[in-house]
C-alpha cells in the first residue's frame, strides 16, 4: 500500500528521445557528411593528380632556377623560372596598382560616402565589376592598350586586365572590414581632437588591417591563374624577360597552353610541372595571408 | 585652464525632428554638473553638443549659442576639431584602440597631433595615468595592448587619455554605466580629484552619483514621445534632492515618475 501512495501522480519530469527525432538526426547527419565528401573527393583527386604527374618535373635541379631558352620541344632538362618570374611580375605590378585603388575606393564608401548618389553608383559598378569575366577584361585592355592606343602586347596589358578583377575584391574586402569597425573608436578619435582623415589612418585602417591584407593576399592568389588576360595580351617566351613594357613574356598558365602543342614527354612534364607550381604559389600566398593576418591581428593580451 | 560653459537658447535637431529645446544653463569652472533624467530625454544629446561631437551624427544641427569663456564654440571660424581638443569626452562604454598598447593609448591624442618626443610623452603617460589612478596598477604592463586590461581599467584608460591633451572641460556620458559597484567608486573619488582642476560635466543615470558626486544638477523632461526634450531646471544639487522648485522633479527623484 505505501509504495502506491508513494508513486509520483504523473510520470517523470524529463522524456525519452522520440523515435522520429533519431531519425531525424540520423538522416541531418549523413546528408552533412555526404555533402561534405561530395565537395573534398574532386579537390583531393586534382591535387593527387596534379602532384603524381607533376612533381617529378618540379623535382628536378633545374626547374626553379633555368629557363626554357635555347631548349627544343623534346629536349628534357630546363625549367619553369621564366615563368614563375613572369607569373609574379605580372601579379605584382597588378597589386601596386589595385591596392590602393581598391582601398582608397573602400574608404571613400564607408568613411565618406555615406547615402550619397556617388557612393552608391559606385557600389553598383563594383558589383557589376565584380562579375565581369577575365575574357572580357581581358579583350576590354585589348580594345583600350593595342587597338586604341597602338600600344604593344605586353605584361604591363596583362596586369592592367588583372586590375580590372582584382579592384573589386579588394573594394568590398575594405568595405566591409570597416564596416565592422566600432564607431565608438572613431568618436574616441575625434573626442581627442583627432581630425578625420588622421581618425581613419591611425585609428580605423590599422583595426581592420589583419583583415585587409588577408582579402588582398587571397584576391592576388586568385587572378595570378588566371589565363585569358596571358592568351590576349602577350605572346609566350621561353626565355626570361624582366621588361614588362615590351616583348614577349610567360607565365605559368601560358606556359601550359603552350605546351600543350608540344606531343613529346618533354612537353607533358613542363605542363603538369607548371601546374604544380602555380597551385604551389598560390597555396603559398593562402599560407602567407593567415601568417599576415595573425602577425597584424587586434592582440588583447 | 578650466573655463566656464554658457548655454544660450540651444536647440538641436536631428534632420528635421527636434530633440532638444530652449536650453539654457550656466556649467561654473572647478565644479561637477550632472544632468539627469528618463531615457530619451535628451540629456546625452545636449551634452554631445557641448564639444560638437553631435554633429558626427550626418542631419544633426544646432541653434543658439555655447559659449566656453564667453567664446562661442559654433561660430563659423571655429575648426570643430579645435573645439574637441579643448572640451574632452569621455564615453559610456570605454574604448580603448585596440591597435595601441597602453601607453600609446594614453598619448594617441598628443601623438596623432604630431608631438613625438618621447621623453615627453612617456612623462606625459605616467602623469596622466596617475591623474586617472592608473599608474599603479598598470605601470608594469605598460607596452599591453589597451584592451587587455578589466572594464573599469579601461575607463580610467579612457579618462586619462581625455586628459593628457589637457582640455578645459571634460564631459561623460555615463560613464559608469557598464561597470561594477568597485569600479564605479574608483571613477567617482577620481571625479571628485578632477574638479580641482577642470570643468567636468556628466551625464548620469544613477541619481544616487549624482547626488554623491555632482555640486549642481539639471533635470531633463520630456511631455511625450515626439516632443522635444527641455531642461526642467538646474540648481544646487543638494537643493534639488531635498526640496526642488518642480513638481516634475520631485516625482522623478522620488520613484514617483510616470
Amino acid at each position: 500500500m505505501t509504495a502506491t501512495i508513494d508513486a509520483p501522480a504523473t510520470g517523470p519530469t524529463f522524456m525519452q528521445v522520440s523515435g522520429a527525432r533519431k531519425v531525424k538526426d540520423r538522416i541531418a547527419t549523413v546528408l552533412v557528411y555526404l555533402s561534405f565528401a561530395v565537395a573534398v573527393i574532386p579537390l583531393v583527386w586534382v591535387v593527387y593528380t596534379v602532384l603524381v604527374r607533376g612533381l617529378g618535373a618540379t623535382l628536378s635541379a633545374t626547374w626553379f632556377t633555368e629557363s626554357l631558352s635555347g631548349l627544343l620541344g623534346r629536349d628534357p632538362g630546363g625549367g619553369a623560372y621564366h615563368a614563375i618570374l613572369g607569373t609574379l611580375l605580372q601579379g605584382v605590378v597588378c597589386a601596386i596598382i589595385s591596392v590602393p585603388i581598391g582601398i582608397m575606393v573602400g574608404i571613400y564608401l564607408v568613411e565618406y560616402g555615406g547615402n550619397s548618389r556617388l557612393a552608391k553608383t559606385t557600389t553598383f559598378m563594383v558589383d557589376i565589376l565584380t562579375g565581369v569575366p577575365s575574357i572580357v577584361a581581358a579583350l576590354f585592355v585589348y580594345a583600350v592598350w593595342i587597338a586604341i592606343f597602338g600600344l604593344p602586347r605586353s605584361a604591363f596589358a596583362v596586369s592592367l586586365a588583372l586590375v580590372l578583377l582584382m579592384v573589386p575584391v579588394v573594394v568590398r574586402t575594405t568595405e566591409e572590414l570597416l564596416k565592422i569597425v566600432p564607431t565608438d573608436l572613431r568618436e574616441a578619435s575625434y573626442a581627442l581632437g583627432i581630425p578625420k582623415w588622421r581618425t581613419i589612418t591611425k585609428v580605423v585602417i590599422p583595426t581592420a588591417l589583419s583583415g585587409i591584407l588577408t582579402g588582398v593576399m587571397l584576391a592576388l592568389a586568385r587572378v595570378m591563374g588566371e589565363t585569358a588576360p596571358v592568351l590576349l595580351l602577350v605572346a609566350y617566351a621561353p626565355f626570361i624577360n624582366t621588361n614588362i613594357f615590351e616583348g614577349n613574356m610567360a607565365s605559368l598558365p601560358l606556359m601550359m597552353y603552350v605546351e600543350r602543342n608540344n606531343p613529346t614527354a618533354a612537353g607533358t612534364d613542363r605542363i603538369w610541372g607548371a601546374a604544380v607550381t602555380l597551385i604551389l604559389i598560390i597555396a603559398l600566398f593562402n599560407v602567407l595571408a593567415t601568417v599576415l593576418s595573425k602577425y597584424f591581428a587586434v592582440k588583447t593580451k | 585652464m578650466a573655463k566656464r560653459l554658457d548655454l544660450k537658447d540651444v536647440d538641436i535637431y536631428y534632420g528635421k525632428f527636434h530633440a532638444v529645446a530652449g536650453v539654457t544653463l550656466s556649467v561654473p569652472p572647478r565644479s561637477i554638473t550632472a544632468f539627469i533624467g528618463p531615457s530619451g530625454c535628451g540629456k546625452s544629446t545636449v551634452l554631445r553638443t557641448l564639444n560638437r561631437m553631435h554633429e558626427v551624427i550626418p542631419g544633426a544641427t544646432v541653434d543658439g549659442q555655447v559659449l566656453l569663456d564667453g567664446e562661442d564654440i559654433y561660430a563659423t571660424s571655429v575648426d570643430p576639431v579645435s573645439v574637441r581638443r579643448t572640451i574632452g569626452m569621455v564615453f559610456q562604454r570605454p574604448n580603448p584602440f585596440p591597435t595601441m598598447s597602453i601607453r600609446d593609448n594614453v598619448v594617441a591624442g598628443l601623438k596623432l597631433m604630431g608631438v613625438s618626443d618621447k621623453k615627453k610623452l612617456d612623462e606625459l603617460a605616467e602623469r596622466s595615468l596617475r591623474g586617472a589612478n592608473l599608474w599603479n596598477e598598470v605601470k608594469d604592463r605598460l607596452d599591453k595592448p589597451g584592451g587587455g586590461i578589466s572594464g573599469g581599467q579601461q575607463q580610467r584608460l579612457c579618462i586619462a587619455r581625455a586628459i593628457a591633451v589637457q582640455p578645459d572641460v571634460l564631459l561623460m556620458d555615463e560613464p559608469c554605466s557598464a561597470l561594477d559597484p568597485i569600479s564605479t567608486l574608483a571613477i567617482e573619488d577620481l571625479m571628485s580629484e578632477l574638479k580641482k582642476e577642470y570643468t567636468i560635466v556628466i551625464v548620469t543615470h544613477n541619481m544616487q552619483q549624482a547626488a554623491r558626486v555632482s555640486d549642481q544638477t539639471g533635470f531633463f523632461n520630456l511631455r511625450a514621445t515626439g516632443e522635444p526634450g527641455k531642461l526642467v531646471e538646474i540648481d544646487d544639487t543638494e537643493k534639488m534632492f531635498s526640496k526642488p522648485s518642480e513638481k516634475a522633479t520631485e516625482d522623478y527623484i522620488s520613484g514617483r515618475f510616470g
